[in-house]
């Protein structure tokens, strides 16, 4: 509990108003960068193969009776329900949260933090505010980017080994599409950006002694925001699929 | 002027400072001094707002610091410059826009008079060929000197200097202390160095104020400190052989 009301608390702290707006403007333009276009490598590289790999997968199991539209359906199906929107934040939680930890730890343990504070700057807001935007508007776009390579991965796949026509496939794509289905991903992202970002900021911002506990607080952000996530994934699923 | 009235604190039920009270005067390099531990650092957070302290209170110039609201202690703090023990840096700026850093904050001055002041205030710490560079390149002393740097960017009324000569060398640590003096009359700032460097006291004190286990055990002059005075300052000031041979030449 004590964790929870500091988190409320520096929440409270950094969703205040900049000092200076411009600052700010600079600071969330160099947070989307850091998060967002740093992180399209890995997750174009993760999203390609997981498409690829559903595909084959899916190609496996059916058979028989199973229309081979299953696999574009299959493929599209576990992009958009929960690997894009789950499985994205969660690398992310360990590339961009242990990277805003650990920075965010280590100001704080060569006193940048109080140096900030000193000078009359709310340092929560200054440092913390960006991130939690920048998350929350530039994972969306990541996910949205995700769900499309690895549908694209898994087509190109189904054709390149044979499993699948593209037409079957693209038949598939298109069978019982909800417009819902990518409202609910997208609004999944959205939190989960927030948690990554916040849940990391926190365990950086209050993290004390030196080296070592940066180290720890950068395990403790991306731990927590992974299994934060995971439970916010069962709360959300099950308050708007069922 | 800073004036501590009764300042007290406590972590858990161990008491780091017992009703301290002190003057540190504009103008004037005023030290705090003490063992590690003794309570030097927590009275300077407190008084700086960083810790809040359990009982008593702070003022600046008859401002009652403690007292204030966020808004008029952010008001305040803009009137205040501090050097930190490891100089507190912004890793991910240069030399020049960590001294540029509060005057964008802060100041309502455009991007010239910024860039104008920012390299006036490395020239006065003789840093003026340094502003492209990144803490990392810099030496320690160098660290320092940015510090001090953007300490005065802001002109600011009080210096706080946090053990300004940790991890120098006696040659660069005396470049800082009469930095530090200097800078304090031009400014005609209120200047708190803590410090437990006793060459650093003896260069560049005007006060000095003893902390012992949270407690100001004694308060005087560098030339008094020399006479002694309670035991445990004593014992803190002629803990060398050079202090105890200073003294005795003195005598």
């Amino acid at each position: 509990m004590f964790h929870v009301g500091r988190y409320m608390q520096l929440l409270s702290k950094s969703f205040r108003r900049p000092e200076k707006a411009r600052m700010f403007r600079e600071l969330f333009v160099q947070e989307l960068e850091s998060i967002g276009l740093q992180s399209v490598g890995i997750v174009a590289l993760l999203s390609l193969f997981m498409g690829a790999v559903i595909c084959l997968q899916t190609a496996h199991q059916i058979g028989g009776w199973i229309p081979v539209y299953t696999i574009g359906f299959t493929v599209r199906q576990t992009m958009i329900l929960e690997f894009s929107p789950t499985l994205i934040p969660v690398i992310l939680a360990g590339k961009v949260g242990s990277n805003i930890a650990s920075q965010l730890g280590s100001m704080r343990v060569t006193e940048e933090i109080d140096a900030l504070e000193i000078m009359g700057v709310n340092s929560a807001s200054h440092l913390i505010l960006p991130k939690i935007l920048a998350g929350v508007l530039i994972v969306p776009f990541l996910v949205i980017f995700s769900m499309a390579l690895g549908v694209a991965a898994g087509a190109w796949i189904a054709v390149a080994t044979g499993v699948s026509t593209l037409a079957d496939f693209e038949y598939g794509m298109q069978v019982d599409f909800r417009v819902f289905d990518v409202a609910y991903a997208l609004f999944k992202t959205v939190i989960f950006g927030f948690i990554l970002t916040s849940v990391s900021a926190y365990h950086g911002y209050y993290a004390s002694g030196g080296p070592i506990e940066v180290g720890r607080s950068s395990t403790r952000a991306v731990v927590w925001s992974v299994v934060i996530i995971m439970v916010s994934n069962l709360l959300i699923t099950q308050m708007l699929l069922n | 002027m800073i004036e501590l009235h009764s300042i007290s604190k406590s972590f858990g039920n161990h008491h780091v400072l017992k009703k301290v009270s002190a003057v540190f005067e504009q103008g004037k390099v005023n030290f705090v001094i003490g063992r590690s531990g003794s309570g030097k650092s927590v009275m300077t957070k407190c008084t700086v707002g960083l810790i809040e302290p359990d009982l008593g209170h702070v003022t600046y110039d008859g401002r009652d610091f403690t007292a204030m609201n966020l808004k008029q202690r952010k008001a305040i703090r803009q009137e205040i410059g501090m050097l930190f023990q490891g100089s507190a840096l912004f890793d991910s700026m240069s030399v020049e826009e960590n001294v540029r850093f509060p005057l964008r904050m802060f100041s309502s001055l455009g991007e010239k008079d910024i860039q104008l002041r920012a390299a006036a205030c490395l020239e006065r710490v003789e840093l003026e060929d340094a502003g492209s560079r990144f803490p990392s390149e810099c030496s320690g002393g160098m660290q320092k000197r940015v510090g001090i740097a953007r300490a005065i960017a802001m002109n600011p009324k009080y210096l706080f200097c946090d053990e300004p000569n940790s991890g120098l060398d006696p040659q660069t640590a005396i470049v800082i202390d009469q930095l530090i003096k200097e800078i304090t009359v031009e400014y005609g700032m209120t200047t708190v160095v803590v410090s437990h460097d006793m060459n650093s006291v003896m260069e560049a004190s005007d006060t000095i104020h003893f902390v012992h286990e949270g407690s100001i055990l004694w308060d005087g002059d560098r030339h008094q400190l020399l006479q002694g005075g309670v035991p445990e300052l004593e014992s803190f000031v002629f803990a060398s052989d050079l202090m105890r041979q200073v003294r005795q030449n003195q005598k």
